[in-house]
């Protein structure tokens, strides 16, 4: 395989790999057999650790599962609903943004700029605090949450789309115009809709942010995930067994995400004739 | 907002812990994740294969979950260590995922007919490198790797929350939780200290975004 480092191996560049190949997995599986070795001297591959959460006999098993299941149905509640509120302000934002006159879309874009800069953490602690300070007390911290994760997103959503319709070439507008749509209308009924199909990868992407901070709600206790699992492995003591099997479900579920933007950015760039963003450029910072 | 000047040295002490985890971790995740690249864009499949599940676990993995687990898991097996070393540990290893695909996605941004082009006038492959590859690869690079750290010094109020303590999201808790102090200014002053970071790099990698980019 030739790419802009190498060139296509010939016998030597071959030889070379394959001893470099022998030499690397036998550091890999060295490196993999310290860690088995030191989970195993500290006995955490024993039954009493894994069983419940693996063995369905055990137990403790039905009782755990029960437990992360509701975690994982209020991870999952959360992320869908801050994934639609958030699409939806979103999309307002965005409008607002392109509609605006110069000086008049100065406000929004400092709203996003100011929203973008701060931690989703503090959004969320705030959001919790502050609202009941008002005397607007929601009672389920899951709303706290979904508000929180909304305040962020949507500013992320609002570049997304942005971009989107930035993307399209400059006729799609210009032919609304000229058969008498409004500003608004073409970008309601020409634009938009067209942006929400080149930045579809990156909206799904923006999914696989959204589910994982959705883990942030531990602060505010609200029971997603992480936070059952940290009162579970109170009374199982097994952390290392319980992180490993959460993170797996996350990993899982995110990764297959991810795989699917691919899928769909493919499907995308063999029959739009819009540019598609390539990289899902904000799932890629890592916020 | 008296309790922000009450609490200045706390709000200031608060912020430099802040710094302190982005700056160890900065390091830390930018050397690992170039070493993490290094390993993907490799011709040796062993070392490709181990970069590319280093990547999945940790960019698909919350950072919450990756926290945890060292504060909680690692001490099981008998390696103890405190909450600021595994706080930044964690911090390092999830934001190496995310260096590691900014750099690969540069080297892979320059052409191969760059490469085949030096190679054909002779250029070793040192010299390509460094004449040719890397000045591209690099101009590439910096935007993304600048969101990165931008978003890893957000990211920071997770590893404070997580149990480090004294850092600016966890004197914003303490201060607001504590009897008689109005929530909104205490935790206007924390934003503020976030803004003050994030705000400003963000403009200035705006700048240099415009500075570095190459038309293609």
């Amino acid at each position: 395989m030739s790419s802009v480092l190498y060139d296509e191996p010939g016998p030597r560049a071959r030889r070379v790999t394959l001893y470099a190949s022998v030499v690397a997995a036998v550091l890999v599986a060295v490196l993999l057999f310290l860690v088995y070795r030191r989970l195993d001297q500290n006995g955490q591959f024993s039954s009493a650790r894994w069983s419940p959460l693996l063995n369905p006999g055990d137990a403790d098993f039905s009782a755990v599962w029960r437990l992360l299941g509701g975690g994982i149905r209020s991870t999952l509640t959360a992320a869908v609903l801050s994934i639609v509120a958030s699409l939806v302000v979103g999309t307002v934002l965005a409008s607002l943004r392109l509609l605006a006159g110069r000086v008049s879309r100065l406000p929004v874009i400092g709203l996003i700029e100011l929203l973008r800069g701060l931690p989703v953490l503090i959004m969320i602690y705030l959001v919790s605090r502050v609202l009941p300070e008002y005397g607007l007390d929601l009672a389920n911290p899951l709303w706290y949450l979904v508000i929180g994760l909304t305040l962020y997103n949507s500013v992320v959503i609002a570049e997304i789309i942005r971009a989107g319709v930035a993307s399209l070439p400059r006729g799609q507008g210009e032919a609304a115009l000229a058969i008498g749509m409004s500003p608004s209308q073409s970008l309601r009924l020409v634009q938009l809709p067209q942006a929400f199909r080149v930045m579809l990868p990156s909206l799904i992407s923006q999914l696989v942010v959204v589910l994982k901070d959705t883990s942030l709600g531990f602060i505010i206790l609200y029971g997603e995930t992480v936070r059952t699992a940290n009162l579970i492995i109170q009374e199982t003591k097994n952390p290392i067994q319980m992180y490993l099997v959460i993170g797996a479900l996350f990993v899982l579920t995110n990764y297959a995400l991810s795989r699917f933007a691919q899928y769909v950015e493919r499907r995308l760039s063999r029959s739009s004739s819009a540019e598609v963003i390539d990289e899902p450029v904000t799932a890629m910072a890592g916020d | 907002m008296g309790v922000l000047i009450d609490n200045f040295a706390l709000y200031r002490d608060g912020f430099l812990v802040s710094l302190r985890i982005c700056l160890y971790a900065m390091v830390g995740s930018l050397l690992l994740g170039t070493l993490i690249a290094s390993f993907r864009v490799s011709p040796v499949p062993p070392l490709r294969a181990f970069g590319a599940a280093w990547v999945t676990v940790f960019r698909n993995c919350p950072l919450t979950i990756v926290l945890f687990f060292f504060a909680f898991g690692i001490p099981e097996v008998g390696i103890n260590a405190s909450f600021f070393t595994f706080g930044v540990t964690g911090l390092v290893f999830y934001t190496s995922a995310f260096v590691c695909e900014a750099v690969r996605s540069g080297i892979n941004a320059v052409p191969t007919g760059q490469a085949e082009a030096y190679r054909s006038i002779g250029l070793t492959f040192g010299q390509g490198m460094r004449f040719i590859v890397l000045p591209q690869a690099l101009r590439t690079v910096v935007p993304p790797l600048g969101s990165v750290i931008i978003a890893m010094f957000k990211n920071s109020a997770i590893v404070g929350a997580v149990g480090v303590g004294g850092d600016l999201f966890s004197v914003g808790e303490s201060l607001s939780s504590a009897q008689g102090n109005p929530v909104l200014p205490v935790l206007l002053g924390v934003a503020l200290g976030y803004l003050a970071i994030t705000l400003p790099s963000a403009a200035g990698l705006a700048v240099v975004e415009r500075r570095v980019a190459i038309a293609r």
